[in-house]
């Protein structure tokens, strides 16, 4: 009668289990991370609309007020990604190329018991060392490269301006990326590696032709997991900060822009009524900055795929 | 353009293992000499002492001495990535570089060294790399491409084109047909007759065939066991060293009976 039944292979009761589970783990991160989207999107619809007469924290509307936040975070974020993505791509050269086998796994597990460290201990640090430590160096910058807008005074005198909360969060995103770089560069294929030194590459003309192109991508996959940390760091800026809410390029001052989650475990505690909606509004704004962020790199990635060493 | 290479009394290592004991031998400039032996008896080992490649390796060293022209290679002055440009390499695996074109794979060790190029010259340069190698015709028109979408034995004759690009005196080629096929072997074997015109080439190869098809002398490397070190057991014509060695075991393993 049915000539056309699909053959069907024997169903054992381990490839079930295993693939029911898998599913079930796959799913789990789409029903979590829609629970947060709907939250966060239910929770803030009314603070779109809401007035300064609705909501004590805000100016005039939630877009004025969100603004300057998004501008501080990822200000904030640029420049400790500024800074770290070089630190981390040195580090992790020289332990994968340079530095003798035993002081390289010394080194390695150094820069992963800093990823351990809680970020309420480096704000502590970025209050109670860094900040005083830099401040002479600020003033120094104001006095005689004031002229530089960047560096324009007056200067802060407690130091705890944002270009300090850049480095507190540099100092945070640098093992995630030492480590994702370290692993990308051991992996570079010694073929590759070689044909570069038989051509008469120097050791930095081999790193130059071979290491880092192959590196390319987990170069950038590293940057957006240490940018995704420094948009979303919340106690350590919310502490070394002194914000004020302005929207300014200036490093060393005291007027500040603040960032979303600083401001967010700042607010939080005294928030009521609409404020709440306002505060987890802002939120939601950072959920899609960090989602833009984390898309534009993916697409950077795939942009030259063919060239990758994939194939 | 080539060059003669004359080996004395090479002692190889890695770390405190001796590899290669006690190698001799002078090679002809423009001409082809191939090594044959069994698997780790250090013909690998011993050929990448020609270019210095050997001491990449944390640990590796050597003694003796290798001249090329009468200059010797391990020389304390000497830097090894100077002879690298000097004495290129092919390798068994094709590895053209896959982050960069065909183009960009030719022109790769020679915007090492941070010489500058002209365009047209560079251009020049690619075309003549690829005609050298027999591979200008297959890829003319997509010198802009990755190059690892070439077939392997396409990829193999664009890393002979991109160690001729730089002039070498010396091509090393480290058993390059072996993973090819037997159409794609044929094309590097008559390039290698070919190239042979100008440069003096040392080929490293499992193929008895291919070592009686292609060089004018074959060296035989032998291994009295395990944790012994290799030795160079006869040096001669390949006619001789295939019809009349004058050692027992090269004729053992020339004629299928060895072991």
């Amino acid at each position: 009668m049915s000539t056309t039944t699909a053959i069907k292979a024997k169903q054992r009761p381990g490839d079930r289990v295993f693939s029911g589970s898998a599913v079930f783990a796959g799913s789990m991160i789409l029903v979590t991370l829609a629970a947060v989207a709907i939250f966060l999107i239910v929770q803030s619809i009314p603070a779109f609309f809401a007035t300064g007469e609705d909501a004590s924290i805000l100016p005039t509307n939630f877009w004025a007020y969100v603004g300057p936040l998004v501008f501080g975070t990822v200000w904030a974020a640029t420049l400790a990604l500024i800074m770290a993505i070089p630190v981390s791509i040195g580090i992790a050269l020289f332990i994968s190329h340079y530095a003798p086998r035993r002081l390289a796994s010394v080194l390695g597990y150094i820069v992963d018991l800093l990823a351990a460290v809680p970020s309420v201990v480096f704000g502590l640090w970025g209050i109670g060392v860094l900040a005083p430590a830099v401040q002479p160096l600020y003033s120094w910058l104001v006095d005689n490269l004031g002229w530089f807008p960047l560096y324009s005074g007056p200067v802060s005198g407690t130091g705890r301006t944002i270009l300090t909360a850049g480095i507190v969060l540099a100092v945070m995103v640098l093992p995630i990326m030492t480590a994702i770089c370290r692993e990308v560069f051991l992996q570079t294929p010694v073929l590759h590696e070689e044909a570069a030194l038989a051509l008469g590459a120097t050791r930095w003309e081999m790193i130059r032709t071979a290491v880092l192109p192959f590196g390319r991508s987990g170069i950038i996959s590293a940057s957006v997991l240490g940018l995704g940390r420094a948009l979303g760091e919340t106690m350590a800026v919310a502490m070394v900060l002194s914000a004020s809410g302005a929207v300014t390029f200036q490093l060393l001052t005291s007027v500040n822009p603040s960032t979303i989650a600083a401001n967010i475990a700042l607010s939080f505690p005294e928030a009521y009524g609409m404020n709440v909606n306002v505060l987890i509004a802002t939120g939601l704004i950072l959920f899609i900055v960090t989602f833009a962020v984390n898309a534009f790199a993916r697409w950077i990635v795939s942009r030259r795929k063919e060239f990758s060493g994939a194939n | 353009m080539s060059k003669r290479i004359e080996v004395r009394d090479l002692n190889v290592y890695y770390s405190k293992f001796l590899a290669v004991e006690g190698v001799s031998l002078e090679i002809e400039p423009r001409s082809v000499t191939a090594f044959i032996g069994p698997s780790g008896c250090g013909k690998s080992t011993f050929l990448r002492t020609l270019n210095r490649m050997h001491e990449v390796i944390p640990g590796a060293r050597v003694e003796g001495e290798v001249l090329i022209d009468g200059n010797n290679l391990y020389d304390a002055a000497v830097d090894p990535v100077l002879v690298r440009r000097q004495v290129g390499m092919v390798f068994q695996r094709p590895n053209p570089f896959p982050t960069m074109s065909i183009k960009e794979n030719v022109l790769a060790g020679v915007k090492l060294n941070n010489r500058r190029i002209s365009k047209s010259d560079a251009d020049d340069l690619v075309e003549k790399s690829l005609r050298g190698a027999n591979l200008w015709n297959e890829v003319k028109d997509r010198l802009d491409r990755p190059g690892s979408g070439l077939s392997g034995g396409q990829q193999q004759r664009l890393c002979i084109a991109r160690a001729i690009a730089v002039s070498p005196e010396v091509i090393l080629m480290d058993e390059p047909c072996s993973a090819l096929d037997p159409i794609s072997t044929l094309a590097i074997e008559d390039l290698i007759e070919e190239l042979k015109q100008q440069y003096t080439i040392v080929i490293v190869t499992h193929n008895m065939q291919q070592a009686s098809r292609v060089s004018d002398k074959t060296a035989f490397f032998n291994i009295a066991g395990t944790g012994k070190p290799g030795n160079l057991i006869e040096y001669d014509d390949t006619t001789t060293i295939f019809s009349n060695p004058s050692v027992q075991a090269t004729e053992d393993y020339v004629s299928g009976r060895f072991g």
